[in-house]
């Protein structure tokens, strides 16, 4: 068998063969696996019918997980319709619970210390344990909006103009989004008690 | 040693949150400014913000791993 190169083409079995990278992406965002599955099996379908129009310039997972992006975005607008998520009256609670880890003069309760190498970090499969497990401890609101940033890689404006909120809203969200999981990543991975 | 300018010195908290920020808007040039001189002078806040990178990258990782 010869091992030339062949241009990338979007052919049912090469678009069925992302499926799974395309359903843990879906579930990061969605944390629901019926509408993590829905979105997963409209991008295929998608791109199955669109097939002509993938040019090859990107990778093939590159193009489907643009139109999941879509799926998703619409997936996110049909659940925010059926159950709206705590409306964005929890401000105060989280600056709360952001400045429940400061002290009064503004230092550290707890100051952060040293996570070592993430290279490290990386070989354990026990630390992808528990930052599954830290991540599906956000509250659902702040979640879906720092999943909007971390995951789909949005730029602020676009989840801020999507969800409704200002931008400083966004910016307290993923605040307290990223504080949250290292509170919980220093305790559930480096063993600190803080 | 204290040489605290009010005008220029920011505490842990803000430092965090300009932090957090920088991953999401470029900061203004004061901002940055008042960011790195309470970075030279806290070692807790270098750790935090060397931790956001550190979950930036694992993030993308796990979405990305095979």
């Amino acid at each position: 068998m010869s091992a030339a190169p062949s241009p990338p083409t979007a052919s049912p079995a090469a678009i069925g063969r992302e499926r799974d990278y395309l359903l843990r992406y879906a579930m990061l965002q969605l944390r629901d696996p019926v509408r993590a599955e829905d979105a997963v099996q409209e991008t295929l379908l998608a791109a199955v019918e669109g097939a002509a129009r993938f040019s090859g310039k990107s990778s093939l997972r590159t193009w489907l997980t643009g139109i999941l992006k879509h799926k998703i975005i619409d997936q996110l607008r049909r659940a925010g319709r059926e159950q709206p998520l705590a409306a964005p009256g929890d401000d105060r609670s989280e600056t709360e619970i952001i400045d429940g880890l400061f002290a009064e003069d503004g230092h550290w309760r707890t100051a952060p210390g040293d996570w070592g190498n993430p290279d490290i970090a990386f070989e354990n499969s026990r630390f992808w344990a528990a930052l599954e497990m830290c991540t599906q401890r956000l509250p659902p609101r702040t979640a879906q909006v720092f999943m909007m940033r971390e995951i789909m890689e949005m730029p602020t404006e676009e989840i801020c103009q999507e969800l409704n909120i200002t931008a400083t809203n966004c910016w307290v969200m993923l605040h307290r989004a990223r504080l949250t999981l290292r509170e919980c990543l220093d305790l559930q991975w480096f063993g600190r008690t803080s | 040693m204290v040489w605290k300018n009010k005008l220029m010195m920011i505490n842990c908290k803000e430092t965090a949150e300009l932090l957090s920020q920088e991953q999401d808007r470029p900061l203004t040039a004061g901002e940055t400014l008042r960011l790195r001189l309470h970075l030279l002078l806290c070692r807790g806040c270098r750790s935090f913000s060397r931790q956001l990178g550190f979950m930036r990258a694992a993030l993308r990782r796990y979405r990305d791993r095979d």
